[in-house]
């Protein structure tokens, strides 16, 4: 009946670091959205993410559409997930959206986060390493994880 | 292949899995000539296409992934068993299985009637047996009923109970299944159980017997006559009759509890003869299945039918590691809730008034420090007693609003598994009739600017006779408003903050939606054909008694502890020159020494240290899961209680985010716009009141008062429990 002093270890942040490294990990895919002229637009892209989960890396051509709509509005969000696609998804499901700022990566960084990529995607050094491929790098803002359906978290990094 | 029906008769041995437990031991003694009722296995083929073709497999994964098992009071495991039962209610066999179906049930049974059994892959497994955890349906008749009964059968499978022993009994939303037996009811003039082994000897062997069907036997309304038997050669070693006095029998649909006839109440149920072949019967099953049995069986002319056996376990104890499962044997039967109301209004309310107002009719600042010391330790004493009796007869008598919900959405199949809360609600709570006090002495506020301003300013309001006598009669009634909690802040200051806060919002807003109960009732009864209105009737006076007790017995239990607190306070406050031991800290025997030796220095329990929060949090909350507790949608400002400070300084409109809401808190209802609560469940107080109040609410919110800050925006969505933060 009294008011206790409850102090429950609430999900830590240090947890939820661990199972957003885990699904980066496992993931090789991810929905990058990137915005022309107030227009949205969505691409299927492979991505890495940093140790540190501040940093998530894709490759890119110079020609695309997404690369143009980067130029003119760095401001992008990921949607990274592990659904199967059955109906257990939603019960079973985790999606992360992440949010941030993305800019091509310089040759003198490149050499870490290239590391990085080739790692998880080695199949696609051939394209990384092509002249008109561009290294690109996310600084992550914010995280939102769902899960439980419902189950909403933001977790701050940037 | 598997099939979707199976006669008892000609199943194979690998037929096993998809039949279950029960249809195996009854198809196994048929095989071996015993007479059992003749009839037909459902199996879980059956169940797998319902479950997968209508979409229910993953609402059932939902329902029960909304959060962790761990996290999961027992009443939420009962309310999302409900969800789950309603599903199923509402949620109609595909066409193909019912063409599949119905010709053999037809032709096997025609209109006569049968009884609908779980019987689940392991349910009787030697190890463990989860019998009675799963349910029977007696007297069902015509193959539509029975479809409809295989369905709630099913729907069993996710229990409150099973729920709760889902790690032993290896239930899984993906691959667990459920078979049902349809047999023929046998409508004896004597039933019983034979213990194939004496618990307490086993050179022994036990035989209850009572007249009529066994329902009442197996769930404890109808005495039995018991007999002892040597387990070797059956001799019979003892016979307890019984003052017999009810017996159960078939009614128009279901079964019926009704008065023995007088010439049979002399009767023992069984002549030594038949004594003996009840004994047979249990060895024979003993023999066939290689262990003593349990074995249900009736007499119908002369005729020995074995209804039910099973291997001799007990049932799994964890009461010492999990006391969910204790609430969970609070499962009342109709007999059972009639006699515990009884006892409740008669009995224990009408004493528990009289120590309440004896206790606080001794003022604690009078005592001296000897006699205070003595009234620390009685009145603590006194608290302890009726918190124990609370938790004996009280808590399980809301066990009463299960009931009637179940009665109720059986018959009505609403698509909210709640909206037969609508038939419960009340103004005579307690804790309502304080509210609406307190509203009174706000509507005088609002009238008189004069008073408004001396109770803004907390001024003299000794002038305002009509406002005083009000206050006056209210501390009468219910003592001052913070006491139920920790601390027990013995003025008017208390009411007349509430006051403040009341009279800046337009009066009359009390009951949230209009209700014309008579009107619902009466929709509600004609429902039921004949004598059955008569039960429902019963069934929902109970479920109302229920309802209101569940809230007002807190109050009553508050009163009590009002005692408790200002005795403590009173001897804290003496003692505050002696220790530097905060208030609160110290203990009742630590008090108690320190009143009687005016040398002792009471020292301060040891507080564990505070260990979360050492980081900075980075992580905040956008959107979280509880449950629906109360329709409806809201946004506003949440404050979070923590202590009695927050209650105080609680403003209009505010959304009220708590642990738990205790009925000694309930008295700022009225100024909440929305109500979020850590602990789950859809009747607790707090979505009691919610309901009373029309009041979006979610409960079973986890960490709530950790992950919600006062202050910040949120929105409480009712209709599907959760609770957005801005």
């Amino acid at each position: 009946m009294d008011f206790t002093l409850r102090k429950v270890a609430i999900s830590e942040p240090r947890k939820l670091t661990e199972q957003l490294h885990e699904l980066f990990f496992t993931q090789p895919l991810a929905v990058l959205s990137t915005a022309g002229n107030g227009q949205p637009y969505c691409s299927l892209i492979a991505f890495a993410a940093t140790d540190d989960i501040h940093n998530l890396v894709f490759a890119t051509t110079r020609s695309t559409r997404k690369y143009a709509n980067i130029q003119n509005n760095a401001r992008v969000s990921l949607l990274i997930d592990n659904r199967s696609n059955e109906v257990a998804d939603f019960h079973n499901a985790m999606a992360v959206t992440a949010t941030g700022t993305v800019a091509e990566i310089s040759d003198e960084e490149k050499a870490d986060l290239l590391g990085i990529y080739l790692k998880k995607h080695p199949y696609l050094e051939e394209f990384v390493m092509s002249p008109s491929c561009a290294l690109m790098s996310v600084w992550v803002q914010n995280y939102y994880v769902v899960r439980r359906f419902q189950n909403v978290m933001v977790l701050h990094v940037g | 292949m598997m099939n979707y029906i199976i006669p008892l008769e000609s199943f194979a041995e690998h037929d096993a899995k998809q039949i279950g437990g029960k249809a195996y031991s009854l198809g196994v003694l048929l095989a071996r000539g015993i007479t059992i009722p003749p009839g037909l296995c459902i199996t879980t083929r059956a169940y797998d296409t319902y479950v997968r073709s209508t979409g229910l497999l993953e609402r059932i994964s939902m329902e029960l992934s909304r959060k962790d098992f761990g996290d999961m009071r027992w009443e939420e495991m009962w309310d999302a068993s409900l969800r789950i039962r309603n599903m199923f209610l509402n949620t109609p066999m595909p066409s193909s299985l019912v063409g599949v179906l119905k010709g053999p049930l037809e032709e096997a049974f025609g209109l006569r009637p049968v009884a609908v059994r779980s019987s689940a892959p392991g349910e009787d497994s030697s190890k463990v047996t989860f019998a009675g955890l799963h349910e029977t349906y007696m007297n069902v008749r015509g193959v539509y009923s029975i479809l409809e009964h295989i369905r709630l059968v099913w729907a069993s499978l996710w229990a409150d109970g099973a729920l709760l022993y889902r790690q032993e009994m290896g239930l899984d939303v993906t691959t667990s299944a459920m078979a049902v037996v349809v047999q023929e009811l046998i409508d004896g003039e004597k039933s019983g159980v034979a213990f194939g082994e004496n618990p307490n000897d086993e050179t022994q062997v036990v035989i209850e017997a009572v007249h009529g069907l066994n329902q009442g036997l197996v769930d404890g309304t109808v005495e039995p006559d018991q007999w002892i038997l040597e387990r070797r050669g059956g001799r019979i070693l003892s016979h307890t009759p019984v003052k017999r006095e009810l017996i159960v029998v078939p009614a128009t649909v279901g079964v019926h509890l009704e008065e023995l006839d007088p010439g049979m109440r002399e009767v023992p149920p069984l002549q030594p003869d038949e004594v003996g072949r009840v004994y047979e019967l249990a060895m024979k099953a003993g023999d066939v299945f290689g262990s003593p049995q349990d074995v249900e069986w009736t007499f119908l002319q002369g005729d020995l039918f074995l209804l039910q056996s099973r291997p001799i376990t007990t049932l799994p104890d964890r009461r010492s590691t999990d006391d969910r499962s204790w609430y969970l044997t609070l499962r009342r039967s109709f007999g059972n809730l009639r006699k515990l109301r009884d006892k409740i209004e008669n009995e224990l309310l009408p004493e528990m008034i009289v120590v309440a107002q004896a206790l606080s009719g001794k003022d604690c600042t009078s005592l001296n420090d000897h006699e205070l010391a003595e009234e620390i330790l009685r009145s603590a004493e006194i608290y302890d007693s009726w918190e124990k009796r609370y938790w004996r007869y009280f808590i399980p008598f809301a066990h009463g609003m299960r009931l009637f919900g179940q009665v109720y959405n059986d018959t009505v199949r609403p698509v909210d598994p709640y909206e037969f809360m609508d038939l419960l609600v009340t103004s005579d709570l307690l804790s309502v009739k304080r509210n609406r006090m307190l509203e009174a002495m706000a509507e005088l506020a609002r009238k008189d600017y004069r008073l408004l301003a001396a109770v803004k300013v907390r001024g003299d309001t000794s002038e305002f006779r009509e406002f005083t006598e009000l206050m006056d009669g209210f501390i009468d009634a219910f003592g001052d408003l913070s006491c139920g909690v920790s601390s027990c802040s013995y003025d008017r200051e208390s009411i007349k903050i509430v006051v403040r806060e009341l009279a800046t919002r337009p009066s009359g807003r009390e009951q949230g939606r209009p209700r014309d109960m008579e009107k619902l009732t009466e929709e509600f009864l004609s429902l039921f054909p004949g004598e059955m209105s008569l039960f429902a009737a019963e069934v929902l006076d109970i479920a109302r008694a229920s309802y209101r007790l569940r809230d007002d017995d807190n109050i009553y239990l508050g009163r009590i502890k009002r005692q408790v607190i200002l005795a403590r306070q009173e001897g804290e406050r003496r003692l505050a020159l002696r220790t530097t031991a905060a208030p609160g800290t110290i203990s009742d025997q630590e008090l108690v020494r320190a009143l009687q030796d005016p040398r002792y220095v009471p020292q301060a329990a040891v507080v564990p240290e505070e260990t979360a929060g050492a980081k900075p949090v980075r992580i905040r909350a956008r959107q979280l899961i509880g449950q629906p507790a109360s329709r409806g949608i809201v946004s506003g400002v949440a404050r979070v209680l923590e202590g009695m400070d927050d209650l105080l300084s609680f403003k209009a409109g505010e959304i009220l985010v708590c642990d738990a809401l205790d009925p000694g808190m309930t008295f700022i209802v009225p100024l909440a716009s929305g109500i979020v609560e850590r602990r789950g469940g859809m009747l607790i107080h707090g979505a009691i009141i919610a309901r009373e109040y029309g009041l979006p609410c979610v409960t079973g919110v986890p960490d709530a008062t950790e992950l919600i800050q006062t202050g910040c925006r949120i929105t409480v969505d009712g209709y599907l429990g959760i609770v957005i933060l801005s």
